[in-house]
Order: structure tokens, then sequence, then C-alpha cells
């Protein structure tokens, strides 16, 4: 596949509720094999945006292409390769769980092997059982299982780990990391950071609407720039201080310190950790104020 | 695969989820039969009014299958996401919307095969006088009536307000067109209502095909109501339809 051509292309989305608009301005590319992870609290507009990608809802404004084609146009095309978890779903009050995963093989043109699919979503223990009676974490891996089957190229996920308990989220992520090795593209929406962390190639901090900083979780914290770097002063009272270039400042520091004939207490170099960012961009200003 | 076969297979699912559901497959396809059996007792005496009650039941039973079901399984399929998720994969809307009404279609050809069992064996009426008309309105009723459930499910607001919400047009409906008793004894008004309606001209075109054998030809205005409902129920359905519940 070419490194070319995005998976997903977003530019300047826009979307409003009457009066509300809950994406104003939203631009961003997801490479063929990515996994992208779009990260913000509630009400931030990940659903909004996942679902214009999906063609569930319809744009006000902005250029969207997935797999080359416009989703709002609902192409058969397109959704025969892709696969959606959608935030909240029912299912069939009487269907059974394999037979769930088989009726939606017969969907798709290339579906891969029910059982294999009930295997790596770890439903095959129970294949007879009513999709209704299953836990809350099994029915989320059957939406997986659905959406797994018809071997799509690009699959969404939004919010596919809420509610899990912390070992069936580490299952899950390994579960969404395999699809990465047979090639798959990924979009997710989490407002876990560990989530992201711990699973997307690159990410993007969404907030009312709008992208307020995206990058691999490792860059993202060093873009931000800052080292902080913190030390004990001969006072005896802790410092810190956050500085582009931590270079001048540890000089200054250290020939001080050289100087006095003494050392530098409790001296750390820092940067900001993804969650550190995470929580300064969507804090309220509000609350910053306080 | 093709839109036949995917309508298909839809179809061979609804029927199975349909008998995992004994509570609903109690209600929509073995109620009417009751009402059949303990009308026919009540009047077993009277050949007259077992005339009218026969295709009274076959027509309210089309009702029954087709409008209430299916005003009902919408909203529900509607309201649980089931229709979000099915319109998220290649499946034609089409093909999906053929499984779950022909699904309804064939427990109300079942019924009417019960009830022309019954009419002959039970109650004394014979075979169907005149297979061209039981077909032609069994048809047009299954069309015009789940037209209008799928339509209608489109103002039921979620799943608890179904039943009140089918059951303020069932309920009415059956009583004032001609189930029961002749439309004669009707006041004016409320006959005039029911002619307007679509109900009472599928049971008058059953009763014409089980009961008096009159030719299609004699037909021709409930044929022209019904063809005006089911044309404006079909267009409604369309127009009105969602997958989701909210945009
Ligand atoms: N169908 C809708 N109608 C009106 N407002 C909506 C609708 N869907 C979402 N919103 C509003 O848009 C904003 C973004 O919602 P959403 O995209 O669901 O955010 P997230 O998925 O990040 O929690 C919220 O303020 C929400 O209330
Ligand atoms: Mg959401």
């Amino acid at each position: 596949m070419s490194q070319s051509a995005p998976a997903i292309l977003v530019r300047d989305l826009h979307k409003s509720y009457g009066d509300h608009e809950a994406v104003a301005g939203v631009d961003f590319e997801v490479a063929a094999g990515e996994i992208f992870g779009l990260l913000g609290p509630n009400g931030a507009g990940k659903t909004t945006t996942v679902e214009i990608l999906e063609g569930y809802r319809k744009r006000s404004g902005g250029i969207v292409s997935v797999l080359g084609f416009d989703p709002e146009q609902r192409p058969r095309a397109l959704r025969e390769r892709t696969g959606i978890v959608l935030q909240s779903c029912g299912l069939y009050r009487h269907i059974r769980v394999r037979e769930a995963v088989a009726h939606w093989a017969g969907l798709y043109p290339h579906p891969r092997d029910v059982d294999e699919v009930l295997e790596i979503t770890g439903l095959a223990e129970r294949p007879n059982e009513p999709a209704r009676s299953l836990s809350g974490g099994q029915r989320r891996r059957l939406d997986l299982a659905l959406a797994l089957i018809g071997d799509p190229d690009l699959i969404f996920l939004d919010e596919p780990t809420t509610g899990f308990d912390p070992a069936a989220r580490r299952e899950a992520w390994t579960t969404i990391r395999q699809l990465q090795e047979l090639g798959k593209t990924v979009l997710l929406t989490t407002h876990y950071l560990d989530e992201a962390q711990a699973l997307c190639d690159r990410v993007a901090i969404i907030k009312e609407g709008r992208i307020l900083t995206e990058g691999p979780p490792a860059t993202l914290s060093a873009s931000a720039g800052r080292y902080r770097v913190a030390w004990r002063d001969e006072a005896g009272k802790l410092q810190e201080r956050e500085e582009e270039d931590p270079t001048a400042l540890l000089h200054q520091l250290t020939s001080a310190a050289l100087a006095r004939g003494a050392g530098i207490e409790e001296i750390s170099v820092t940067r900001p950790s993804l969650e550190d960012i995470y929580l300064e961009l969507t804090s309220d200003p509000v609350d910053e104020a306080v | 695969m093709s839109t036949a076969t995917l309508s298909w297979r839809q179809y061979r699912l609804e029927r199975r989820m349909f008998w995992r559901n004994p509570a609903a497959a109690f209600f929509s396809f073995f109620l009417p039969l009751l009402f059949l059996f303990l009308f026919g007792a009540i009047f077993r005496d009277s050949q007259e009014n077992l005339d009218i009650i026969v295709p009274g039941i076959a027509g309210l039973s089309v009702m029954a299958t087709t409008f209430n079901a299916l005003a009902t399984q919408m909203t529900f399929l509607r309201e649980q996401g089931v229709l979000k998720r099915i319109h998220g994969t290649p499946l034609p809307g089409g093909a999906y919307l053929a499984g779950i009404i022909g699904s309804a279609a064939t427990n109300a050809v079942f019924q009417i095969a019960i009830v022309i069992v019954a009419a002959r064996f039970v109650f004394n009426i014979g075979w169907p006088q005149n297979w061209p008309d039981l077909i032609v309105f069994t048809l047009l009723g299954i069309t015009c009536f789940a037209a209008m459930g799928v339509a209608y499910s489109h103002v039921i607001p979620n799943f608890e307000a179904a039943p009140a919400y089918t059951n303020i047009v069932f309920l009415p409906m059956i009583f004032i067109s001609s189930v029961f008793y002749d439309v004669d004894v009707l006041p004016k008004f409320l006959a005039d209502i029911a002619e307007a309606l679509p109900l009472i001209h599928v049971i008058n075109g059953l009763k014409a095909g089980l009961v008096t054998g009159a030719p299609l030809s004699d037909q021709l205005s409930d044929l022209a109501v019904l063809a005006i409902w089911t044309v404006a129920s079909v267009f409604f359905a369309i127009r009105g339809f969602s997958w989701t519940t909210r945009d």
C-alpha cells in the first residue's frame, strides 16, 4: 500500500447541532497501518468526528476522505472495507454469540474465519451463549468480533474499553495491537490516557471540538518543549523552573554549587509526561485561575 | 453476494429470532387465533355472524402481524441501536427491510391459512369461494399495513411507548371496521370513518374471497382506497426512515 495516500484525511471539519458547534475545525491524517487515537474528555467531539468518518452523521463543513471515499455518500465498497465498534449499540435480543458472528460474516465479500475471530476476541469458550447474557466486557468483545469478521482494512473503535477491568483492558489492547500486525489501520477514541499511550502511534488531544496538540505520545511530551528542573537551594527551599533548554540553568546551578563547595540537593531534570500535557490542555481555565 | 441472497439470509435470521421469543410470538401470532375461536364459539349458532367474523378476524390478523408487529419491532431495533449497527455493514438497507417485512408477511400468510382451514372445518363456510380475491387482498393488506407499521414507527418515541401507540390505532380500527359485527350497526359518522380507513376494505376483500365469492371487479372501490393508503404509507415509511435515534 502506498505510504503517500493516507487512510483517513480530515481537513477543517465542522459539525454543528443547532447553535452548538460540537466540532470546530478539526484537521488530521491517519496513515495506512497506523493506530491513531483521538483522546479527550467527555463531550469533546470524539464520537461526532468518528461517526462522520463512519458515514452516520453529515458534516456541516470541511473535507473528509476515508480510504479515498467520501463517507457521507455511504459507498458500499467503503463499508465492505471498514469495521465499526460504536460507542454503544445493541443487538438482537435472542441471538447467540457464534450465530451473530456467522450472520455478520455473510454480509461481507471476504470474511475471516468465524471460529478464528471468536478465538482472538476471547469468545470461543461459549459460542452458544445468548448475546444478552454476556457481561459488559464480553459484549464489547462481541462488538469487536462483529467489526473484525469482515476482515476490514480500517477499524473504528469508539471507546472500545470503557467499563473494562484492568485485566480485560490489557487483553483488548493485545487484540488491537494484533490488528496492526495484520496491517490494519485503526482509529480509536478514548478518554483514558494510558490507553492512548499504550496503543497509539499518534494521538490527537481534542477538547471542545478542537485539536489542541497532535503527535506520537512520546514526542507530544517533548514538543511541549519544556524541561522541568527542580532542586533544593542553599536555604533549603525547593525550587522549580521550566526551561526550553535547561543547559544554561544547569550550568549556573552547578558552577554556583562548585563555588560554594557544596553539592546540589535533590536536583532533577524531567520532561512533562503525556499526562501532564493532557491535564494542562484539557483542564478548564477556571480551575487554573483558582 | 446478491441482494436477493442477503434478503433471504436476513429473513431466515428473523424467523429464528421470532420463534425464540415466545411471548412476542404469542401476541402477534396466537392471539388473533384465540379471538377466532372465542368469537366462533360465541356465535357458533349464527351463520350470518360467522360469515362476518371469520373474514373480520382474517383482516385483524393481517393487521396485527404486520402493522402492530412492525411498528413495535422497528422502534425496538432503532432504540437498541441494531439498525445503526446494521447500517454500518455492507448489507443494503432494502435487503434488511425485506428480511424483516418478509418475516411479518409470513406470519400474516400463516394466519390466513389457519383461518381458511378453520372456515372449512370449524365454521361451516367451506373452502374459499374466490381465490383471486383472497390472494389479492391478502397481499395488498400485508403491503399496506407493513408499510403503515414502518411509517408509524417513525413517530413512536421509544419502545416503552410502542404498545400504547399501536393500540391507540389498532383497537379503535378493529372495533369500527366490521371485524366483530356488520358495519351497518355503527352510527353513520363512525361508519364514515371506518370507510376512510384501510382495514374495512381489506376485510371486504377477504370476505369476498372467503365467503361470498364476489368477483374482483365488484371490489374496485376497496382496491382503490387500499391503493391510496398503500402508496401514502410506503412514501412515509421511506421518507421518515432513520437508522439511528438522533442525527
Ligand atoms: N445528536 C446530537 N445532537 C445534539 N448534540 C449532540 C449530539 N451528539 C453530540 N452532541 C453534543 O456534541 C458534543 C460532542 O459530543 P460527542 O461527539 O458525543 O463527544 P465525545 O464522544 O467526545 O464524548 C457534546 O456537547 C454533545 O452533547
Ligand atoms: Mg463519545
